[in-house]
């Protein structure tokens, strides 16, 4: 092609489209790679502990904390608790930071972290709805997942929901 | 009784609405002058009903009146009056009625001051704005009814509003932020009128652009104290977490950004003018997709309201219904549109385009991360992700700073043509004298040098300095130079203001992110924590009664080059009623840097979880919002608007008699 003999507004506009599918091919592509570097997938305790969870990479475990299993250091703020899925499933989780407000026992909470080679959760953050009634959707459904398979008669637990603000903690 | 009469109001409302879309509608098309012009009354009555709704809910709350089951839910009777009042909005049904009243004031507001628009104009604005009103109502009356009662058995005490919202922010964010959420309604009428009429000239750009501008002002600055809000009351010191329903009400103020400087290119110009027009369509539509995710609970967000297929549904199937119409009659109508002008592609235009397309770039990468987790829950069988902050950064930042840049050059640039070799001569030295200022601030204040906060703030500075020397230019050559202050219009100020909020939020962010400094320890009393050069001890703690809540107080020192500077009682409080735990924080504020202080739980007999913060600039962050939203808000002063009108009232009344 011959710039030279072209008029000069259709010059111009031909580097402008080839400027705009340039800059938009190019901002797709860096959209579509940092999506897939930055999807934290969502794993049920189950699947933790049926070894589905990949160890080392960031994902999110959620359950709901088990009675009297919150163990404080006495140095720092590293703390240890068992999250579960109400049924036989069952994962630690580490956390050294200040918890959540409505961080507490029978809570569902979810945790963003890392699955350790032992098994261990290590958490960067912990995160805790803002309300006694609200259940993360995806805590909901593992605990509704895990009843269902366990074929038990008793009722699935309900939760009401109702308006949530949530606080969260942050990890160092 | 009160409560039945706002539930009959808000049905008489919604009746009044449906005359204001049918009634002036059938006006035009059987060419009855008496019934265009009953639009404007019709949109008065529309919004006394929702006024008189909304005071009887303001009175079920300050009546204690927890047979209604909103009230019972969301008050109590120890809840303190003024947050009474602000709890009418701090739950799914009220927060809607608030969205209502906000909605059927603007339709109130263009029914009086369009008073320069022809009337068969007028008519179709409101007649748009009326069927957005019906929409809006059948919604709260058929899903989200807050008059419900719960007889004959209700409750003797109300179960009390949520800790969090107790509080200054939750009185003046929503409401802040539904002006600007629903003011889009109305370049969105505007835009939907100008279609239908089929006179799309760029006429309809100078009406539309002052709501545009204040309806943008009005979110930016919801925007600024929701973020101020969470900073300091959800107690972990952060200003912007790319939450769900953050970015819900982020998009349509990015789309909205882009409205209004393709209204003003419009407007001078004569070009882009079906574009504009698709970006008035769709801010609005993003704010209805912003109340879709806000509350269909389709979303994991930390602001969701509650989890209600119905109402999602309902509003799904309105938002689909409002875009695919007036998409379908934007690609019937907008057809013929023909650009009044060309341009150079160094060009005043070309640099307003450039940012059109930055911005729309921008709000798709953020939509993108939003909505991936339900394209992704509905393309694998069920797993479900979250899309984590980095994504956002990575993405969003690039573009921003590249749309930065533009905006630096730009001022300087052109209507139609501007000389390639002169544009970037004039960048040469501010460009230049931002380098060397910045680096020589980074080399006297800085702790490290990093290159992103160094690049960011001499964008910043390149962009103050522009704006200076284009200011400058106005007025050097005039005699009295303080009149020639005076006499630039008050667009370009608000042009000026908010691009320099721009630069002062930049510097904010920057310096924030990459300079703050965080520790959370474990303290007892008499025991400190050294955190960038201050010192916090923990005297004491104390005991605390509040009017419905028992606190634990920290009684924290700070102290620098051993000299006390302030005493900060961060708290955590048990509220009684809901039995839920909240921490709130305390801060010295500074123009340079925060101090941010709050407690976590006990963690033994007498020692406290503790977090401290040191946040360089961060009020800059905020400073910058306002300034914005003051951008916007000045513009309408401006004279252009009102002439127009007394011009173009001219014709009208020959249509009239």
């Amino acid at each position: 092609m011959k710039f030279g003999k072209m008029k000069n507004h259709r010059r111009n506009r031909l580097l402008l489209i080839a400027f705009l599918v340039f800059g938009s091919g190019t901002a797709v592509a860096l959209a579509l790679s940092a999506l897939n570097e930055n999807i934290n997938l969502f794993y049920a305790p189950e699947q933790i502990v049926a070894g589905e969870a990949p160890v080392g990479k960031t994902i999110r475990a959620g359950g709901m904390v088990k009675d009297g299993s919150i163990d404080r250091s006495k140095k720092d703020l590293k703390v240890r608790f068992v999250i579960s899925d109400l049924q036989e499933s069952e994962v630690t989780i580490q956390y050294e930071g200040v918890l959540p407000d409505l961080f507490r026992e029978g809570q569902g909470v979810i945790a963003l972290g890392q699955l350790g080679d032992d098994g261990v959760f290590m958490a960067e953050e912990v995160l805790a709805k803002h309300d006694e009634n609200y259940m993360p959707p995806e805590v909901l459904d593992a605990l509704e997942d895990a009843h269902n398979a366990s074929n038990s008669d008793a009722k699935a637990p309900s939760y009401g929901a109702a308006k949530s603000y949530s606080s969260k903690a942050e990890g160092q | 009784m009160i409560a039945e009469v706002g539930h009959f109001s808000l049905i008489l409302a919604l009746g009044l609405s449906f005359c204001l879309a049918v009634v002036p509608t059938l006006g035009i098309y059987k060419n009855r002058v008496a019934w265009m012009q009953l639009g404007s009354s019709l949109s008065v009555g529309v919004f006394v009903f929702v006024f008189i709704a909304f005071c009887c809910l303001a009175n079920a709350f300050l009546a204690n009146d927890f047979s209604v089951a909103y009230v019972a839910r969301n008050s109590n009777t120890a809840l303190p009056v003024v947050y009474k009042l602000s709890a009418i909005w701090g739950a799914h049904e009220g927060s809607f009625l608030l969205w209502i009243l906000v909605m059927s004031g603007w339709t109130m507001a263009v029914a009086m001051f369009s008073g320069g628009l022809t009337l068969d104009m007028r008519s179709r604005v409101l007649a748009v704005l009326g069927a957005l009103n019906v929409g809006f109502m059948l919604f709260l009356l058929l899903t989200s009814n807050p008059f419900d009662r719960t007889l004959p058995i209700f409750p003797a005490e109300g179960s009390d509003l949520n800790p969090l919202l107790q509080d200054f922010g939750l009185i003046v964010h929503p409401p802040m932020l539904y002006m600007g959420y629903v003011g889009f309604a109305v370049p969105f009428a505007f835009a939907i009128a100008t279609l239908t009429s089929g006179r799309l000239d760029s006429a309809w750009a100078r009406w539309s652009r002052p709501w545009a501008n204040v309806a943008w002002g009005f979110l930016a600055a919801g925007l600024t104290l929701g973020s101020w809000w969470a900073y300091y009351e959800l107690g972990w010191g952060g200003w912007w977490f790319w939450d769900a329903v953050e970015n819900a009400a982020f998009m349509p103020w990015l789309i909205g950004t882009a409205l209004i400087h393709s209204l003003a290119t419009t407007e001078k110009r004569g070009v882009f003018k079906s574009w504009t027009v698709l970006l008035a369509i769709f801010a609005f539509s993003f704010s209805l997709l912003g109340a879709f995710l806000v509350r269909s609970g389709v979303l994991t967000s930390v602001h969701a309201f509650a989890v209600d297929p119905e109402r999602g549904m309902f509003i799904l199937m309105f938002l689909i219904l409002v875009v695919g119409s007036s998409l379908t009659l934007f690609a019937v109508k907008a057809s013929g549109i023909k650009s009044e002008a060309g341009f150079d592609s160094t060009s005043r235009e070309t640099f307003l385009l450039t940012n059109n397309l930055l911005l729309v770039v921008a709000t798709a990468a953020v939509l993108l991360g939003t909505i991936y987790p339900l394209i992704y829950e509905s393309m694998t069988d069920g797993a479900k992700i979250s899309v984590g902050p980095p994504y956002f950064n990575k993405v969003f930042v690039p573009i921003v700073l590249l749309l930065f840049v533009t905006m630096a050059i730009s001022p300087k640039s052109r209507w139609k043509s501007t000389p390639r070799s002169r544009l970037i001569n004039e960048q040469i030295v501010p460009l230049g004298v931002s380098v060397l200022i910045v680096t020589l601030l980074n080399v006297l204040f800085a702790s490290s040098f990093e290159w992103v906060v160094v690049a960011t703030n001499v964008i910043a500075m390149w962009i103050f300095l522009g704006l200076l020397i284009d200011l400058w230019a106005k007025v050097a050559n005039k005699r009295d130079q303080i009149a020639a202050l005076f006499k630039q219009t008050p667009s370009y100020y608000g042009m000026l203001l908010g691009h320099l909020g721009i630069a002062v939020a930049l510097v904010g962010v920057a310096v924030t992110i990459y300079f703050s400094e965080e520790k959370d320890v474990r303290l007892e009393a008499g025991q400190s924590v050294t955190l960038a050069g201050y010192e916090f001890i923990l005297v004491q703690m104390n005991h605390v009664e509040g009017p419905n809540y028992v606190s634990d107080q920290g009684e924290i020192q700070v102290r620098e080059d051993n000299k006390t500077i302030v005493t900060l009682y961060p708290e955590k409080r048990l509220y009684r009623a809901s039995g839920s735990v909240m921490t709130e924080s305390d801060m010295d504020a500074g123009i340079f840097r925060d101090l941010y202080v709050a407690l976590g739980e006990p963690v033994d007999t007498n020692a406290w979880a503790v977090r401290v913060h040191y946040k360089p600039f961060v009020r800059w962050i905020w400073f910058g919002g306002l300034l914005i939203a003051l951008g916007g808000f000045v513009t309408i002063l401006d004279r252009r608007y009102r002439t127009a009108r007394q011009r173009s009232a001219i014709p009208a009344v020959g249509v009239t008699a």
